[in-house]
């Protein structure tokens, strides 16, 4: 693996990061947090999108490792002086670093940069298309509460998954639509009919528009989406009244799952919209362990692709 | 000055030789060597007439980092065209005499091959109001064929009074069939792939729902519409019933959409980003056929240059559009020929004769017979070749068939008389 671009990983691949995020979790719990794996490695934070959790826990990631990290974003950059995307980015590849995390805001970006540059590449979301990284810490924060300490070596097999919201826009549906299955996940994804793919019938899952039902089957996990009612392409439901009483994780919904679902949220939260406050704050909410997971699952993939990589 | 063509297989038939003098095909037979005339051997190779592009993007005024009238009739030369329409997209936008007459005026000037100017339909592209239209039509450009291209007429009151005001000079409205409210930030062909890709979908709909909408109003006011670019299976069945039922339409499909499909999209390689999207294979067989059968009446190249920079950049920052000339003809080839579904008659007649007809364009397209104006293409259609850039003669690369191999080539084009093309190299 030299990059990596998109969750289809098999089995084996995504249960080796997935084991190494277990190692380097064990550093959330030390006062002297800093492994010496990455010194003298140099890794771009290159966003050319917004973003705060995602980009804050890369450098955390790549910090701990003894990486040296350096944050490049769109704004006050050559990115915003109208510069192209391959001289960006040849540019900073020419300064020596040895990978480059690129989140940007057209689906497949990731993939040219890889293919310009002979560097490790993380895709650290691109588009509507995929966020790797986003699902191996969703997989890890269920692992984590389904196996606790035995976690290691395990799958998700029979974990049954419901992925709800605007799966048509969302990359993390997408990344978690390739990687939960391949863990043997059972996965089910609902979504208004104008919020679901084309083509969904021949992704590894379910798929439905009814939320009620979903959440009478009582899954082990579901995972709200942040929505974003209007778009540039106008509005795909016809109003936050409508998706609230179709979609949300309403606090009636949720006394339905009866407690023992785990509630998951890739953030930042829409509270009130697509997921309630008394579902987000109860005991069964994973979100902040998603969060923690966030920061273990990118020092195991920087470490994964960078560490006792010979120069080349 | 006299030119003999020795030795062509006529519309790749019993071979030939054809005497020109002045510019006309004067005898077919056995021609005697004279010594003042000029002999091209064509042994063993098809002669077609002059292939006429009614699609072409030569970029000027305006985009000159992309193309210019006199690089672009260079690729048509290569591709053995003798006459390209050039689209009105330019900057100035082609909508007034003064813009379509300076780029018949280029080129007559570049001389490789008749450059007709296309005019606007409404002003600016912006699909507001009607351009010029009459005034174009009665210019020295002589403008018969209009069109907004890259841009639907959408409003369905101006694509009326269009059809209606172009009848009495028996003008032509060329669609690009693209309902806008269906294809907003639309990236690719809607499809599973496109769910997988995370790219916007540009739905078969858009394109079948302007197309059903304009024969119906052609129908309405018995004008003339001719369907650029048709790129699903659902317009094709759109189209077959309009000619059924007798609607004055026509339809041109481009080479690439014969060949490639929505899966070069994979890669997220921009050269493969071109409006119409590639399509599905099943799109691809339902335009074969169509072609074949005459449902589609020819092709044309949509030959659309641009700059590195444009498509060198993330999928939904590039710009669309594809060169063509120069491998058009080895696309329908091997979609079409070796395929067995068209003759190079047939080649003849979607490639020439009904192009040069759709566009009202007398001088081209007469065929091969004594009398007509001398435009010939002479292809050796055996062999392939490895499309690299050089083989590119206009300003831009951007071509889909790069590093692809494609059968024949084409190694004499005769422009009025006088070679443009000898040997494979343009003069």
């Amino acid at each position: 693996m030299r990059s990596l671009l998109t969750a289809a990983l098999t089995r084996d691949e995504a249960i080796e990061l997935l084991d190494i995020a277990e190692d380097m979790d064990q550093i959330h719990d030390r006062d002297q947090k800093k492994l010496p794996a990455l010194r003298g490695r140099t890794v771009v934070n290159l966003f050319f999108e917004d973003s705060t959790r995602t980009r804050s826990s890369f450098e955390i990631a790549g910090k701990w490792l003894s990486a040296d990290v350096i944050n490049v974003s769109g704004k006050g950059s050559s990115v915003s002086k109208g510069e192209d995307l391959r001289d960006t980015v040849t540019t900073i590849a020419a300064m020596g670093v040895d990978g480059v995390v690129v989140r940007h805001g057209s689906s497949g970006a990731p993939a040219l940069v890889a293919s310009w540059i002979p560097q490790v590449v993380v895709n650290a979301g691109d588009g509507t298309h995929e966020h790797p990284t986003q699902a191996l810490l969703d997989a890890f924060a269920l692992r984590r509460r389904i196996h606790g300490a035995a976690s290691r070596g395990k799958g998700l097999d029979g974990v049954r998954v419901a992925i709800a919201g605007d799966v048509l826009h969302s990359r993390v549906a997408r990344s978690n639509a390739l990687l939960l299955p391949a863990l043997g996940a059972e996965v089910t994804i609902v979504a208004p009919p104008s919020m679901l793919p084309p083509g969904i019938e021949t992704w590894r899952a379910a798929h439905t528009t009814d939320l009620d039902a979903v959440v009478d089957a009582r899954p082990d996990a579901i995972m709200m989406l942040r929505v974003q009612l209007e778009r540039q392409t106008g509005a795909f439901v016809p109003s936050a009244a409508e998706y609230v009483g179709g979609w949300s994780l309403s606090p009636e919904r949720f006394a339905r799952l009866g407690g023992e679902t785990l509630v998951m949220h890739p953030g930042p939260m829409n509270r009130g919209l697509e997921i309630s406050s008394v579902a987000a704050d109860a005991a069964a909410s994973l979100v902040l362990e998603q969060v923690r997971a966030g920061v273990s699952v990118r020092m195991a993939v920087l470490y994964r692709l960078l560490a006792g990589r010979t120069d080349s | 000055m006299t030119l003999i063509v020795r030795g062509a297989r006529i519309l790749g038939g019993s071979a030939a030789d054809l005497t020109i003098e002045d510019g006309t095909i004067t005898a077919i037979g056995t021609a005697s060597a004279s010594a003042d005339a000029t002999v091209v051997d064509a042994d063993g190779l098809v002669a077609l007439p002059g292939l006429v592009d009614l699609h072409t993007h030569l970029r000027e005024p305006g985009f000159e980092q992309s193309e210019t009238v006199a690089t672009g009739v260079r690729a048509a030369a290569a591709g053995g065209f003798t006459a390209v329409f050039a689209m009105a997209n330019t900057r100035p936008v082609a909508d007034t005499v003064a813009v379509v007459e300076q780029v018949a005026e280029l080129g007559r000037r570049a001389g490789l091959a008749y450059v007709q100017p296309i005019g606007a339909v409404t002003v600016g592209l912006a699909g507001e109001r009607l351009a010029d239209l009459g005034m174009m039509a009665r210019s020295a450009a002589r403008v018969r064929v209009f069109s907004d291209d890259g841009h639907c007429v959408h409003d369905a009151q101006l694509m009326r009074r269009a059809l209606e005001y172009v009848a009495p000079f028996d003008g032509v409205i060329a669609q690009h069939a693209q309902e806008p409210t269906l294809t907003v930030g639309a990236q690719m062909h809607e499809s599973a792939l496109s769910g997988e890709l995370g790219l916007a979908g540009w739905p078969a709909v858009a394109e079948s729902a302007i197309v059903a909408r304009d024969v119906l109003l052609a129908e309405a006011t018995g004008g003339r519409l001719h369907v650029c670019h048709v790129s699903t299976g659902e317009t094709v069945e759109v189209l077959r019933w309009a000619k059924a039922r007798g609607i004055r339409v026509t339809a041109e499909v481009t080479p690439h959409h014969l060949v490639l499909t929505e899966q070069e999209v994979r890669g997220y390689d921009a050269r493969f980003k071109v409006n119409p999207p590639l399509r599905a294979a099943s799109d691809v067989d339902a335009l074969r056929a169509a072609l074949a059968d005459g449902t589609i009446d020819v092709v044309a190249t949509d030959h659309a240059p641009h700059p590195v920079e444009a498509k060198q950049a993330a999928w939904a920052d590039a710009a669309m559009g594809m060169v063509g000339l120069e491998t058009a003809l080895a696309v329908v080839q091997e979609a079409m020929v070796d395929t067995g579904l068209l003759d190079w008659e047939g080649v003849a007649r979607v490639l020439s004769t009904t192009p040069a007809r759709i566009g009202r364009l007398a001088t081209q397209g007469q065929g091969i017979v004594v009398g007509a104006p001398a435009h010939l293409a002479l292809l050796d259609p055996s062999g392939a070749t490895s499309i690299e850039t050089h083989h590119l003669h206009g300003t831009s690369t951007n071509s889909p068939f790069l590093g692809r191999s494609l059968p024949g080539r084409v190694v004499h084009t005769i422009y009025d008389g006088r070679p443009t093309v000898s040997d494979g190299v343009v003069a």
